[in-house]
């Protein structure tokens, strides 16, 4: 079981947070064009899933899975979304990301007269209790493969 | 899993904006009584609506707007998909496959096979030769990964032995058909837990 990386997208498709810990392969294009392609797949997907549903979404896009990995998707009410890829072991990890935005976000980003919206996040404490909070988490087990 | 669909009986002026999309009326403003934004009209009065026209060839815009034949039971729900419609999804599907295996952290990933939202999930798989069988189901089936083999192997059997079949080409055999139906019914049969 591992964690991957994590964004974090403003509802205009600014990434104002990307960061990564057993990422073991990068997409060979810059971090700018990744967050694109990122911010736009997830944006078509749920587009996507809307059309396709037999009945009304209420939370609609949740996650997928591909045989390497799995994509867990959380979107505020403000439009915030968080996109988190863990191993295809990882079960919901959609409370753990409600953590994050509540707790870890809220607290130290909304909360920090510093960090200004809608650009990307700088605040040391942020990414300290962010990555705290990441490698105490039982799913996040370093492989050493 | 039922369809979502509301009748209601509505006196002029009617409260609700309807507009033109994909030649299907939908509402665009005045969400109320479990009708929401996006729905189609499915009929009025009784008679079913084809796209932009009831079924007696009346425009459905023109008898809303008349107020001589109100009060009007009309039918909202959401607008089943049409085979363009069908088309353009699978190809957004397609292009979200290959960005699902782009955009993959961990080495040799394959593309997405696995949507899952709150109320259903969307289960991918593609052969050796690139032929994609997606099945959408209700999130507490289980067992699709052995439907999804069976659905080869029926796709095997019955289309690409029938030598009338020409390949990428639509499906159009019976035997296909019975075979699928029977296939499915078995693993909806068998496959819904009660977790």
């Amino acid at each position: 079981m591992t964690i991957f990386n994590l964004y974090i997208f403003d509802r205009n498709g600014t990434c104002l947070y990307y960061t990564e810990w057993n990422r073991r392969n990068q997409s060979g294009i810059s971090k700018e064009e990744e967050f694109k392609l990122m911010y736009g797949m997830i944006l078509s997907i749920k587009s996507f899933c809307s059309r396709l549903s037999p009945t009304d979404l209420k939370d609609g896009f949740l996650s997928y899975r591909t045989s390497k990995y799995k994509l867990h998707f959380y979107e505020t009410a403000s439009g915030l979304k968080f996109i988190l890829n863990t191993d295809i072991n990882a079960g919901n990890m959609r409370d753990n990301i409600q953590q994050i935005y509540s707790n870890i976000y809220v607290e130290n980003v909304i909360k920090n007269p510093e960090c200004k919206l809608g650009q990307q996040i700088t605040s040391e404490l942020f990414q300290t209790k962010l990555d705290d909070y990441i490698r105490s988490l039982p799913q996040f087990a370093t492989k050493l493969s | 899993m039922p369809r979502m669909e509301v009748e209601k009986t509505f006196s002029y002026p009617l409260e609700l904006t309807l507009k033109n999309y994909n030649d299907q009326i939908v509402v665009g403003f005045g969400q109320r009584d479990g009708i929401k934004v996006g729905h189609a009209v499915l009929g009025i009065n009784g008679i079913a609506a084809q796209g932009r026209s009831l079924e007696d060839g009346r425009d459905v815009l023109e008898v809303i707007a008349n107020e001589e034949n109100y009060p009007l039971a009309i039918k909202f729900g959401r607008n089943k998909l049409s085979t363009n419609e069908r088309l353009v999804l699978t190809g957004m599907f397609h292009s979200l496959f290959a960005i699902g295996s782009q955009l993959s952290p961990e080495t040799r990933s394959s593309g997405i096979e696995l949507i899952e939202t709150d109320v259903f999930k969307l289960h991918c798989m593609q052969t050796l030769t690139g032929i994609k069988f997606i099945v959408v189901t209700d999130i507490r089936q289980v067992g699709v990964e052995s439907l999804l083999k069976k659905l080869y192997e029926v796709y095997a059997d019955y289309a690409l032995k029938n030598p009338f079949y020409s390949i990428d080409m639509p499906i159009r055999c019976d035997l296909f058909d019975i075979n699928l139906q029977s296939a499915i019914e078995q693993s909806e049969r068998t496959g819904i837990s009660n977790v």
